[in-house]
């Protein structure tokens, strides 16, 4: 798997969503990305790469494409 | 009369994200101007969120002797039609997003408009019957808690007395108003003059944590996941020099997390205080004083001021001893009126006499503070709300009856159990649904029989191992 692969599955997998659908997701607009699942997408996200998301972060981290941009700091090549 | 705003005049009541403001004589005025639309007494439904419009009707039904049945405003349809069929209320206070068939818009304000149903005034109401809340989480059965005038008071003034709200306050919203601790929170600080900012956005979006600073927020509530969740974020390295205070209920808080919070306000001049309560008791029984926060970890302390607390054992003996578990009873004036389940029972006057027995097993130490050590009764609190387990295991039987299944599980873990293992995905999805919790705090598990008693009597002792 490459990172991008990583990177939709664990959307995917915290989110319960199918992988074709994860691009559009934003927080607060699919029914399992609220506060709880996004706890799980950040867990997710930390074991998927083996970083350490700071605060300011998580809480950034509103969209697909924002966690991107956000995963680039941890020098996770997307 | 529940409010006197007219003491706090010009002082901001109300503060949302955008900006936008009420202050106590523009919120005593837009109640007094809906309630003339609305008629005088009558039920009707409010669908809740965290904005100008929803606290507006909210605190202005109440003044003008309108009983709201607080539900979400993200309620799922099927539910929401239910209840709606079933109660009968002459209106409904919804977002303008929210269309309702049959229904008529006859007055608009602040986002929010005023329906008239096609039942007029047919559903009879007690006269002291103030609000209806559904028990949290509620799940398919469309009941509610009856909270009197008396009990709101009562409650409010122990609330303001323990915490020692006044007008300098500025809590942040962090539960739904629907939700009857998110709905304490605004009851007591309106009680005192207090603003309150008023927010959509949760604690892990950063819209949230600009206005807490951009409005200097003193205070918050959260249930057991809400500290779970700050833990993990790091907040406890986050500087807000405007916070004062952190409360804690809906559930109990594992007791390092809450050591972990309360040696962190100690040191950084705040307070964590956990509390206890129920919709039953209006919101609040008891609370862990500041003082003793540390040396009473893992405690939710004693009652609040106008409660007591007595344990009963098997026999219904109070127990006298400490260290022995028993049954939680509570008295008080916050003690609700009953339930619902029925648009007559609307009419029904007080059923408890100021007892709850709270179904809580608990324990006295030799200080008398009090410790939660089970519950008598087949439910979880998930993320803050109470699910009955009877009810989701009925609604799960109704919705699959194909084979047999049953619930159990601990507080934020719910097991779902079926000889069907097929269909295991679809139930999971099927509660999420329902009860809108998310669904990660669903698990599930393919068993080839339910373990069951010589009389049919499903035995949830044999399940425990499986999730405890």
């Amino acid at each position: 798997m490459n990172n991008l692969e990583k990177y939709i599955n664990a959307f995917a997998e915290s989110l319960e969503v199918a992988p074709d659908q994860v691009p559009a997701l934003k927080y607060g607009e699919s029914d399992q990305w609220d506060s709880v699942g996004h706890m799980s997408l950040i867990a997710a996200l930390e074991d998927a790469f083996d970083i350490m998301i700071d605060m300011d972060d998580i809480i950034d981290l509103s969209s697909f494409e924002k966690g991107k941009e956000i995963l680039g700091k941890y020098d996770v090549e997307l | 009369m529940m409010w006197s705003f007219d003491r706090f005049g010009e002082s901001i009541a109300l503060r949302d994200e955008a900006g936008q403001t009420l202050s106590y004589r523009q919120l005593k005025a837009e109640g007094e101007a809906l309630c003339a639309a609305a008629g005088g007494r009558c039920l009707v439904f409010g669908l809740c969120q965290n904005t100008l419009g929803s606290v507006m009707g909210y605190a202005g039904f109440l003044e003008g002797g309108i009983v709201p049945a607080l539900l979400s405003a993200g309620i799922d349809r099927q539910l929401f039609d239910s209840l709606y069929q079933k109660y009968r209320p002459a209106y409904l206070w919804a977002p303008e997003a929210f269309d309702w068939e049959g229904c008529r818009c006859v007055y608009e304000r602040l986002g929010y408009r005023l329906l008239q149903t096609p039942f007029g005034r047919e559903t009879r109401l007690f006269d002291g019957l103030a609000l209806l809340l559904t028990t949290s989480g509620s799940t398919g059965s469309p009941k509610f808690v009856r909270q009197s005038y008396a009990n709101i008071r009562a409650n409010t003034d122990s609330i303001v007395e323990y915490l020692q709200l006044d007008a300098t306050e500025r809590p942040i919203t962090t539960l739904p108003m629907n939700y009857t601790y998110g709905l304490s929170i605004l009851n007591s600080h309106l009680d005192v003059g207090a603003t309150i900012l008023l927010t959509e956005k949760g604690i892990a979006q950063r819209e949230f944590w600009q206005f807490f600073r951009a409005e200097g927020a003193t205070s918050f509530g959260g249930v057991p996941y809400t500290y779970e969740m700050l833990d993990r974020m790091r907040f406890l390295r986050m500087d807000l020099p405007s916070l004062r205070t952190m409360t804690q209920a809906g559930g109990k808080l594992l007791p390092q997390l809450h050591q972990k919070f309360v040696e962190w306000c100690r040191e950084n001049g705040k307070r964590f205080i956990v509390m206890y309560g129920q919709c039953e008791a209006t919101a609040r029984m008891a609370y862990l004083p500041w003082e003793k926060s540390l040396e009473k970890v893992g405690s939710m302390g004693i009652a609040i001021p106008g409660g007591r607390f007595e344990l009963i054992d098997v026999n219904g003996d109070v127990i006298t001893e400490t260290g022995v578990t028993g049954e939680l009873r509570y008295y008080g004036q916050n003690v609700t009126l009953g339930y619902a389940e029925c648009a007559a029972d609307l009419q029904k006057g007080d059923e408890r006499g100021g007892v709850l027995e709270t179904g809580d097993m608990a324990q006295r130490d030799e200080d008398g503070y009090f410790q939660i050590v089970g519950r008598k009764k087949r439910f979880l609190k998930m993320y803050g709300n109470r699910v009955n387990l009877d009810e989701t295991e009925r609604m799960l039987k109704a919705a699959f009856p194909d084979g047999e299944c049953a619930c159990a599980g601990r507080d934020d873990h719910l097991m779902i159990f079926s000889t069907e293992e097929s269909q295991l995905p679809q139930m999971r999805a099927f509660l999420s649904e329902k009860t809108g919790i998310n669904a990660s705090g669903f698990h599930t598990m393919h068993l080839e029989t339910i373990p069951k008693s010589d009389s049919g009597k499903t035995l949830y002792r044999e399940l425990e191992k499986y999730h405890v």
